[in-house]
């Protein structure tokens, strides 16, 4: 273990804020576009579903 | 114009790959690709942060912030290599006609995007307590942000036509002409000796201690595997979205 604590770790030798925010935003990036390619996905094969059975 | 499709197709007649030009044959296949490849991306993280966060040492002047370039050089490669990408495909899509490509690239872009803004937001945290500023109009930076403007401009394009192949023809060309922007990012730091620093990893040498180099191309491979699953997922569903009337398809998602 390179870090002496868990509060070490996350204090980031005083530049928590900034590897943090680094790291968080791209986890919201992330979820964000797993959300968007989810709920894309459910739209195209409700209309697909809607389409056919307006037929 | 039939006759010039006739003969592109004869060209390839008998490749494997032309198979896959067809929707119905490479959606089960995209499939396939997307699973492995979020398997991939998970697992790479995890090696990933575990090699940046608990082997590779303290860097000995930028102190623990450098530990954003784990995640800041990845980005911003895969928001480059995504946007040439995104333009072959266009290119094949108006030189061909395939309607595949034009998917691929539309499937694309989003990703892309996002990894340019992921760039840019973790350069300016980094930026902030290394060089003193969160932004400054530096040539990297600025043709990174005119990147991520490319990419915002060629989705409103695709979007913005009720005729979904004038859309595939206008955002192609946007996407083609913008690649310029790509090699000009890739040689800012050498053509103009603004504040972004040059490469640290050179073929043959490189400037970093060699677990923090490992870091760092464990997660280059964490985020291409990840882009290749969102981009096959967000294709698969383009096929759903463009393909909706065909048999095949219904029985596909069944």
């Amino acid at each position: 273990m390179m870090w002496e604590s868990w509060s070490a770790f996350w204090d980031m030798g005083g530049r928590g804020f900034f590897v943090w925010g680094s790291y968080g935003a791209l986890l919201v990036a992330v979820v964000a576009e797993l959300v968007s390619l989810r709920s894309t996905r459910k739209a195209a094969l409700q209309s697909m579903q809607d389409t056919h059975d307006a037929l | 114009m039939a006759r010039t499709e006739q003969q592109s197709n004869d060209k390839f007649a008998g490749r494997w790959f032309w198979r896959y030009a067809s929707p119905a044959a490479f959606y089960p296949l995209a499939g396939k690709i997307e699973n492995v490849c979020w398997v991939l991306a998970c697992l790479l993280t995890l090696v990933g942060l575990y090699v940046g966060f608990f082997v590779a040492p303290t860097d000995a002047t930028q102190g623990e912030v450098y530990r954003v370039i784990f995640i800041h050089v990845p980005a911003a490669w895969m928001a480059m290599v995504i946007y040439l990408a995104m333009a072959f495909w266009a290119g094949t899509g108006l030189v061909l006609g395939t309607r595949l490509s034009f998917m691929m690239s539309h499937a694309l872009a989003p990703t892309g995007a996002i990894m340019a803004v992921v760039a840019l937001w973790t350069g300016a945290l980094w930026g902030r307590p290394t060089w003193g500023t969160y932004w400054v109009w530096d040539a990297r930076i600025t043709s990174t942000l005119i990147l991520f403007f490319l990419y915002v401009g060629y989705m409103a394009l695709a979007a913005a036509f009720d005729d979904k192949k004038k859309g595939d023809r206008a955002s192609a060309l946007i996407a083609l002409v913008g690649a310029i922007n790509v090699p000009i990012i890739y040689f800012s730091v050498k053509w103009w000796t603004t504040l972004h620093q040059g490469s640290s990893v050179r073929p043959g040498s490189s400037s970093m201690a060699t677990t923090m180099l490992w870091a760092m191309l464990i997660m280059t491979f964490a985020f291409w595997a990840y882009c290749v699953a969102a981009a096959m997922h967000r294709l698969r569903t383009q096929i759903i979205e463009r393909e909706s009337g065909s048999a095949w398809l219904r029985e596909a998602v069944k």
